[in-house]
């Protein structure tokens, strides 16, 4: 159990947070033009259909880009933590951290291959990425 | 509502910036509102519209007794103040009010009168952001810049250049919160915050305020402060992303691009054609960002052009006068003050006066990368 600010479910994104609840992750893919969208929304922002599915992702990524927090708030314990934008494979960017790798820059590199990792924060799990070397 | 026809004819600060514990957030307003008035030559009774951001516009104009019958709440940040001119120009053009109060205070660093901030764990943030320790600004902010930095060949080091650059304008301005020299190897060497960057690529945090009276050409000839008008002369604006992670591009914000070129394009003026720049910075990145958007600069020449000189003084274009963000004064929402150092400048008032400034371009940012604002303002129609 990770410490933290608990996100609260609204009904367009309680799937996905049910999702993460089972240890996968699902997105809503639209049906006309085949795109997932993150974060969930009620009609595709592509081509705006409001006929979505939920669809099971593959839980990998590439970093996109990242700070390393060196003044966390209270509710983080303190630590040092990365703060990460990743691209999912299947196309949407979401932000996460980084966990199973050093703080430190010389650890990371852009473009790196992730995968995804569950961590509990109070009744939510959250998908947490870890080098795909790693996480293999 | 462009082309010279309202031009800001009352532009002042509070008194004092920077650690204010013995003001409110309504007296930083109120105060910056009437040292506005009176350096254009009028009263409150003078103004029949209102606009701020942060609170209910109408907690300002009650308490100064004015009876407003134009309201623009327009709440999106740091530039909330680009929108309010540009909206205080279309009322003013369409008849919808005369003069025009723009009101700014915030005790950002002393939290005077001021509501404590809580997000709300079922908002986009709250969801999608504040949960991976993307709370404060400075961890948010900053997210994309290293795939903007990687994407060009650049590094660190060009934040670095930014701060240092802007040092020169606020040497020695006892009004400027950072007001020494600073090397971009001391930058680099100062206390990380969020990797990469360190204190001084951050804003300062402080309390202040100011304000803007706006009216119409005609109506500004008659006033005493006539030969001190500025002239806004284009505007833009631009909704971006609520969560930093979806930006369309983390190398470049579109908003940026939508706001500033439509404050170009109503001007009618080129690139060539500005003298100085304001450019919302927050952060030291948001200037690379606006250089090379708003199309002062190539994608990918921002950070040559400002490690050659290019912002300083003496440079090609001088940006952020005042020392900008990192340097003068930031309440919260800087926006304000970026216009403030913008008038300064036109009228030949500022502390480091930049010789024959004609045209000068604010482009504001607020919540992040939630929203852009941009401004064309001259000292001549
Ligand atoms: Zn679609």
């Amino acid at each position: 159990m990770s410490s933290g600010p608990v996100p609260s479910p609204t009904p367009e994104t309680a799937p996905f947070w049910e999702s993460t609840r089972a240890r996968a992750m699902r997105l809503p893919h639209c049906t006309p033009c085949g795109r997932p969208h993150f974060y969930p929304r009620s009609y595709c922002p592509f081509c705006h259909s409001a006929e979505l599915e939920w669809r099971e992702v593959s839980g990998r990524a590439t970093l996109a880009s990242y700070v390393i927090n060196r003044r966390p708030g209270p509710a983080f314990e303190g630590a040092s933590q990365i703060i990460a934008l990743v691209r999912l494979a299947e196309g949407p960017r979401m932000m996460t951290n980084l966990v199973e790798v050093e703080t430190d820059p010389v650890s990371l590199r852009l473009g790196m291959p992730l995968r995804v990792r569950y961590s509990e924060r109070g009744d939510q799990v959250l998908p947490l990425f870890a080098p795909a070397e790693v996480a293999a | 509502m462009h082309g010279g026809n309202v031009a800001i004819v009352g532009a002042a600060e509070t008194r004092d910036l920077g650690t204010l514990p013995d003001r409110s957030v309504l007296q930083l307003h109120t105060e910056a509102a009437m040292r506005a008035l009176s350096d254009a030559g009028l009263g409150p009774d003078d103004v029949d519209g209102i606009a701020n951001d942060g609170m209910p516009p109408f907690d300002v104009s009650h308490y100064l007794g004015i009876r407003p019958r134009w309201i623009d709440g327009t709440s999106v940040g740091g530039c909330s103040f680009m929108l309010h001119v540009r909206h205080a120009a279309a009322a003013i053009a369409a008849g919808a009010a005369n003069v025009v109060l723009i009101t700014h205070g915030e005790s950002g660093r002393s939290g005077v009168g001021t509501r404590p901030w809580a997000p709300d764990p079922a908002s986009l943030s709250g969801q999608f952001e504040q949960p991976f320790g993307a709370g404060a600004p400075f961890a948010t902010f900053t997210t994309p810049v290293l795939a903007f930095l990687e994407e060009r060949g650049m590094t660190r080091r060009d934040l670095a250049e930014v701060v240092a650059a802007q040092r020169e304008w606020s040497d020695g301005n006892p009004r400027a919160a950072r007001n020494r020299r600073i090397s971009a190897d001391d930058v680099l060497a100062a206390r990380e915050i969020a990797y990469p960057f360190t204190r001084d690529m951050c804003c300062v945090v402080t309390d202040g305020g100011g304000a803007l009276v706006m009216t119409s050409a005609e109506r500004a000839r008659d006033l005493p402060s006539a030969d001190r008008a500025v002239h806004l002369l284009g505007s833009g604006e631009a909704g971006g992303t609520p969560i930093v992670s979806q930006m369309d591009d983390l190398g470049s914000f579109g908003a940026f691009r939508t706001a500033c070129g439509e404050a170009l394009r109503t001007a009618g003026i080129t690139h060539a054609d500005v003298d100085h720049v304001m450019f919302y910075d927050a952060f030291a990145h948001l200037p690379l960002y606006m250089l090379e958007d708003s199309g002062f600069v190539g994608r990918g020449e921002s950070g040559a052009f400002v490690a050659d000189g290019g912002t300083r003084p003496g440079g090609a274009l001088p940006m952020n006068t005042n020392g900008g963000g990192l340097s003068y004064t930031h309440t919260g929402k800087y926006g304000m003050f970026a216009i403030q150092e913008a008038v300064r400048q036109l009228r030949g008032e500022a502390f480091r006066q930049v010789p024959g400034v004609e045209v000068s371009v604010v482009q504001g940012v607020g919540m992040m990368f939630g929203a852009a604002g941009a401004l064309v303002l001259g000292n001549r129609t």
